[in-house]
């Protein structure tokens, strides 16, 4: 028997860029576990790892430059510091930025937790020709400084022992101040009486830390300081407004100004004490550096960067169009043989039109999730998607969104055939809220996959002769129509200044191939589990919808008694022969069997298409009419469309129920064509209303539950139903009453 | 030696940060990079619009807006 196992928590703190995921990956391989931090989309992972018997709850922080109130991550990570109150953190360090990377560590020493740096890459930085002197580093920070080369493992069985002896001599307590100048540091020491005397959030954070984000105005902390105590934050408020005063009017500068120079100058004066040697100048031009001359430039970057970015649209779509397959495959498999082995009915239906088709979808589209994401991490951990947003900064953010959204738009079908599910879970690489959002409600107008289908149909029934042109106009106006509609929203509900840019273009790095396959699986898994289960509900729901209640008896006995009478009218030669086609023992058939499964192929039709008409969809479609001749759709394409919520391709099968045709393949439409052509309630002009309402109503649920996983928030999800839906209605509404009122199109 | 705004900066030219005066999210962002009175920088580059601009500093590789410039003063050398 061992002595029992010691449990301590660890936060894994650091700038980002730093390699701080790969130091994780190496300090927990494959013990971890990937959740989110609660009421917030930010990624919480947490892992373990033991040594000598004391087991370390290693928690990863995100990746921050600072700890503000500004954005989400930093909150995220200063929450978790302050209430889950870690009893060490390490902090990883890029030695060839030790500067910039250590005003985060500065921060982190006041929160009051006990530091252990890990030096990082020093490899990388000797290559730079810098090299750190970590003893000395270590002496005059007062903190364990261990090297790192995460991407080898080099020093992690060190960075575990130090952290361990960290914790244990401390006891998860710490105490660290700089001075901020003799005019705050006065100041500061008031505060802190008055915030000691007062018991003034002290079970949360460290005093002069109060007093600190007093000074930086931080939003956060002065709101928790009102609830607790308004009298003495006031007091406090009232201090900082004046000692601002008189900054304001001797220096020309502001409290949070003078903080950042003072722990700036602090880092200055430690390094500046022989802890750093440089080869070269500080800003001699890396490989880096050189790659981004040819990279970033004016004429030859955009180039490269479409030729990137049409790469990853490849890469999703064309080269996973074989596991893609491979699932088809096996579902169709299972389809059929469940189908062979259940009777007729309702069991039947609910099993292979609900359950097996609903798991079917939600699984196929792992691989598209998978290969997306596996692309996006390539671009992210090389450093190149920061080169993108970089480039394209300018036009994205005219529309109020960020240059990494074009990424999101590209997967969503801005190159015609993409889906918008991996296309929202690409916003994932944005960090600005505001953006993200923007991005994320507006992607799904893009031309997905399962648009094409019914495009397709309509074009080539309506506008045969100009089909090419058709499908690009149909391609700017989703563009046109996204763009737009993002300025529209972000300056009305999703209203606010733009995120600031200032954004680090970090070196480009080769990125390791665990850390790509632990990403992509990670990501991919959370959808499995998180949207899966809510997916295969909806499906069962829709199911139901197109289902229930079904024909009433009669009408069911009279459909039988028409085949009935068919089959009793046929010769028994020709139903023998019937028969021997369904085993697959004949292939071809008499004329007169084809005429009687012809026939009896329409009343099935008819029954399909009275059947449809008889459930709570087409019910919805018939109610909806009156409206909806608004903008030229009769009941049939009402309900069409309420199928198309499943999946987009629903519209073409549905239609094809819906004018008795039976389940048309939406790969060959031809026959449906002819009807619609035929059809008097059809014309070019009630095609191009419904090509307009296809590309702006309601995504698909799939699209929806990733609304709602990305935004953290059904009520995002519900509103781009809502909205979608009323956006599209109203462009179609628009396009039919002035296309009859012009006779234009009118055919 | 004079003193410019930042977007006013040619690429390669190297100068020092005067002043930053922007308060909030933006002068707290500015800063914790930092780009702080007394800083040295270089223009490595602009975009191909432009907008937004590439500084060296510190020893890494910055990019902000011109917009976000604007609140930036320097010293050219």
């Amino acid at each position: 028997m061992g002595k029992p196992l010691e449990l301590k928590t660890i936060a894994l703190g650091g700038n980002p860029n730093s390699g701080k995921t790969t130091l994780f990956n190496a300090l927990t391989g494959s013990r971890q576990h990937v959740g989110n931090y609660p009421g917030v989309t930010v990624e919480k992972k947490e892992g373990y790892t033991s040594l000598d018997g004391t087991e370390l709850h290693i928690v990863d922080l995100p990746g921050t430059y600072s700890l503000t109130a500004y954005s989400q991550d930093e909150v995220v990570a200063r929450n978790f510091l302050t209430e889950s109150k870690p009893q060490a953190v390490i902090n990883i360090v890029d030695a060839s930025n030790l500067e910039r990377n250590l005003y985060l560590t500065v921060q982190l020493l006041e929160l009051g937790i006990p530091v252990c740096i890990a030096l990082n890459m020093v490899d990388a930085a000797k290559k730079r020709g810098i090299t750190i002197d970590a003893e000395k580093l270590s002496s005059l920070m007062r903190v364990p400084v261990v090297a790192t080369i995460a991407r080898t493992g080099k020093g992690k069985n060190e960075v575990i022992k130090e952290v361990i002896k960290l914790a244990e001599e401390t006891k998860g307590v710490y105490k660290f101040n700089i001075s901020y100048g003799e005019d705050l540091d006065l100041v500061l020491k008031d505060m802190e009486k008055i915030i000691i005397e007062n018991s003034f959030l002290t079970d949360l954070y460290p005093p002069r830390w109060v007093g600190i984000k007093y000074l930086e105005n931080d939003s956060q902390v002065i709101a928790k300081g009102d609830q607790c105590e308004q009298s003495i934050s006031q007091k406090l408020l009232s201090i900082v407004e004046r000692v601002s005063k008189h900054l304001e009017s001797t220096l020309n500068t502001y409290p949070e100004a003078l903080i950042a120079d003072y722990r700036y100058g602090y880092i200055a004066s430690i390094l500046k004490q022989n802890v750093i040697q440089r080869q070269y100048d500080i800003n001699r031009l890396e490989l880096s550096d050189k790659i981004d001359r040819i990279v970033t430039n004016r004429f030859v970057g955009p180039l490269l960067m479409m030729a990137i970015i049409y790469g990853l649209y490849q890469f999703t779509f064309s080269y996973s169009e074989i596991p893609v397959g491979w699932f088809e495959a096996f579902f169709g498999w299972l389809s059929d043989f469940m189908s062979g082995r259940l009777p007729d009915g309702l069991l039947r239906s609910l099993i292979v039109s609900g359950i097996i088709d609903g798991v079917g979808g939600v699984l196929g589209f792992v691989p598209l999730i998978m290969f997306m994401f596996f692309g996006i991490s390539v671009l992210e951990d090389s450093g190149y998607l920061a080169r993108v947003a970089y480039m394209l900064d300018k036009v994205f953010s005219i529309f109020g969104l960020h240059g990494n959204s074009v990424m999101a738009f590209i997967v969503s079908g801005g190159i015609a055939g993409g889906c918008a599910v991996p296309g929202v879970m690409a916003t994932r690489t944005l960090k600005s809220r505001r953006e993200k959002l923007a991005t994320l409600l507006t992607v799904p107008f893009m031309n997905c996959g399962a648009k094409l289908p019914i495009m397709a149909l309509l074009v080539g029934t309506f506008f045969g002769e100009n089909k090419a042109m058709m499908m690009f106009m149909i391609t700017l106006i989703a563009w046109g129509g996204a763009l737009l509609t993002a300025k529209l929203l972000r300056m009305t509900i999703i209203r606010g200044p733009a995120t600031p840019f200032v954004m680090e273009l970090p070196p480009y790095r080769l990125p390791t191939l665990k850390g790509l396959f632990i990403h992509t699986w990670e990501r991919t898994w959370q959808y499995i589990k998180k949207a899966g289960t809510v997916i295969l509900g909806i499906s069962i729901l829709l199911w139901a919808m197109m289902t229930f209640p079904g024909l009433p008896e009669s009408e069911k006995v009279r459909f039988e008694n028409m085949r009935q009478f068919e089959e009793k009218s046929a010769l028994p030669s020709h139903l023998q022969e019937l028969k021997s086609a369904e085993d697959g023992t004949t292939s071809v058939l008499s004329p007169t069997a084809k005429l009687l499964k012809q026939r009896l192929a329409k009343i099935d039709g008819q029954e399909a298409e009275q059947a449809l008409g008889h459930s709570v969809a087409g019910s919805i479609g018939i109610f909806l009419e009156p409206i909806s001749r608004h903008a030229g759709f009769d009941w049939r394409t009402n309900i069409a469309l309420v199928g198309g919520f499943a999946a987009k391709e629903v519209v073409v099968s549905t239609l094809g129920t819906a004018y008795s045709l039976g389940e048309v393949d939406p790969e060959n439409t031809d026959s449906l064509g002819e009807t619609l052509k035929k059809s008097a309630g059809w014309s070019p002009l009630v095609a191009l209303s419904l090509i307009i309402f296809t590309i702006f109503y309601a995504p698909c649920f799939v699209t929806v539950v990733a609304i709602a996983r990305e935004s953290g928030s059904w009520k995002w999800s519900a509103f781009s139903v809502l909205f979608n839906t009323m956006l599209a209605f109203s462009l179609a509404t628009l396009v039919y009453q002035i296309g009859s009122f012009t006779g234009f199109l009118a055919g | 030696m004079a003193i410019i705004n930042l977007r006013e900066m040619k690429v390669n030219q190297t100068g020092k940060i005067t002043s930053v005066r922007v308060a909030g999210e933006l002068g707290r962002r500015i800063r914790d990079m930092g780009l702080i009175t007394g800083t040295e920088i270089t223009v490595q580059g602009r975009a191909p619009l432009y907008d937004p601009v590439a500084l060296r500093v510190r020893g890494f590789t910055l990019s902000l807006r011109n917009s976000e410039a604007d609140h930036i003063d320097v010293e050219v050398i």
